[in-house]
């Protein structure tokens, strides 16, 4: 019981140690090292950043082992990779080549549509995306060390990105007023462990950190979500897809550190040259959606 | 109520800083956050918290903290915390980067390894005939390789230094606000250097 306890302290102290950082999507070497040197916390390894994914269609898994040990031997910042919703396998692989964080991405093509991967299986901490509290819960019940929103990944779009954590806020604000006696009801409706929902009634705030990803693509959004109360920020699509990454990815870093300061995100926004193009998450077929995996 | 509290401000620019601020706030110790170069004028102490050194360094400049830092950790009591530690060795071996030199100890950068290794290990604080229990919280942790002659060593575990002081410095290469005790706060916020506020 208390090697599992400290085992969670570890997944979640690493966490903790990413907050008010950015963790930036790259697909080789070269663009690890630019995250790197922008100020990135961490660099999220993965084969095509999303919006590729979108655009290319096809099945989309973990990457190449080939291009993770690159990036691990380019950066000394922790080095996470993305598995399939349920993929074990692919965990057990990343878990070998001792990466220091597993996303189970709802961005990969789901391996799985009914179970999540049983995460406290693992030594590796895992971050998994959620659209409200409900499903923040489930996975964080499944041992998930960090939360995310799911946004709409790789469009650039920051409405879902918004709408996930203002529900996921609003609805840990219901619990708190609840009496002990409605907690019960409540986790059964949210299906949700009650030891978690309980928890939420009492802290008013998730027991891992909760970050903000899924269509962030200039400094302002990433300062929206850090003010909407996301711990720090995921940048996928929109750093390596801008007119300038480099610029791009300094900008966003200062961001997140000054949020709550406007004049210093007019100073980084100047000449960031075009951010990713993207596309509306309006214009997209509702079975080409991310997020409702 | 004898004993005049500090009050210590814990550098905000990267990391878990608010972590170690709830531990501060258990023990009825005032903490600010340091986010910027005028808020070291209204601080006693300092926490440099965990998170990543190379981040904490570009932001110390890019944001201009550089020079009102490196001024108040001359003779001011500061304690840094994993990447705090990085920050105030005189040298990483491992990775050509920047240090700023306040402690004279040679550290490795996740000299345990990745987080595959990091981990919880009990160990024993003992000071002044007393004895605290410590669980030492290691996250991709730096390892100390070499420690200078001035260097005191306050707690090792597996024959590594994981608690020293020089001077005014105090560093760990562990999270004391990760165990929940608030026992080595307390210790920077009222013992530590305290012949510097007498």
């Amino acid at each position: 019981m208390s090697e599992n306890k400290d085992l969670m302290t570890v997944k979640i102290g690493l966490a903790e140690m990413l907050r008010n950082g950015v963790i930036m999507d790259v697909t080789n070497a070269e663009q690890a090292k630019i995250a790197e040197d922008a100020g990135a916390v961490a660099v999220m390894a993965l084969e095509r950043v999303p919006s590729d994914i979108r655009a290319e269609g096809g099945v989309a898994r973990m990457a190449d082992p080939m291009i993770i040990e690159k990036i691990q031997k380019t950066v000394s910042i922790p080095v996470m990779a993305k598995v399939r919703i349920g993929h074990f396998a692919e965990a057990q692989l990343l878990e070998a080549m001792k990466v220091d964080f597993i996303d189970e991405s709802e961005v990969l093509t789901p391996a799985d549509y009914e179970n999540h991967v049983d995460k406290f299986k693992f030594k590796i901490p895992f971050v998994c995306g959620c659209r409200n509290l409900s499903e923040a819960l489930r996975r964080i019940g499944e041992g998930a060390a960090m939360i995310r929103t799911k946004g709409e990944a790789g469009t650039g779009d920051v409405s879902e990105a918004v709408r996930h954590l203002r529900l996921i806020n609003r609805q840990m604000k219901e619990l708190t007023v609840l009496s002990k006696d409605e907690i019960f009801v409540r986790a059964k409706e949210l299906a949700a462990p009650l030891h978690l929902v309980q928890y939420i009634a009492e802290h008013g705030k998730l027991p891992v950190p909760n970050f903000a990803a899924g269509g962030i693509a200039t400094p302002a959004d990433a300062s929206l979500c850090m003010q909407l109360g996301a711990e720090s920020v995921f940048v996928g699509s929109g750093i390596f897809k801008s007119e300038n990454p480099q610029l791009m990815a300094k900008a966003i870093v200062i961001s997140v550190a000054r949020f709550d300061d406007p004049k210093a995100l007019v100073e980084v926004s100047r000449h960031l040259g075009a951010g990713m193009k993207g596309r509306s998450v309006a214009s997209i077929d509702e079975s080409d959606l991310l997020h409702t995996r | 109520m004898s004993k005049k509290s500090p009050i210590i401000g814990i550098l905000a620019l990267q990391g878990d800083y608010q972590k170690h601020t709830q531990i501060l706030d258990k023990i009825n110790v005032s903490s600010v956050e340091v986010h910027r170069a005028e808020d070291f004028e209204r601080i006693d102490r300092l926490i440099i918290p965990g998170g990543e050194s190379t981040v904490m360094l570009k932001l110390m400049k890019r944001l201009g903290l550089e020079d009102a830092f490196t001024e108040f950790i001359k003779n001011k009591p500061v304690w840094g915390t994993c990447a705090g530690m990085v920050l105030l060795a005189s040298q990483v071996n491992n990775h050509s980067q920047q240090t700023y030199d306040a402690i004279d100890i040679v550290v490795d950068r996740n000299g345990y390894g990745r987080q595959y290794f990091s981990s919880v290990e009990p160990s024993l604080f003992e000071m002044n005939g007393f004895c605290e229990k410590i669980n030492l919280v290691f996250i991709r942790a730096p390892r100390v390789i070499n420690v200078g002659k001035g260097v005191r060593t306050l707690i090792s575990w597996n024959n590594d230094p994981v608690f020293l002081s020089q001077n005014n410095i105090l560093v760990s290469s562990f999270h004391p606000e990760l165990t929940g005790s608030s026992f080595l706060h307390d210790y920077f916020a009222h013992n530590f250097q305290s012949d510097a506020y007498k």
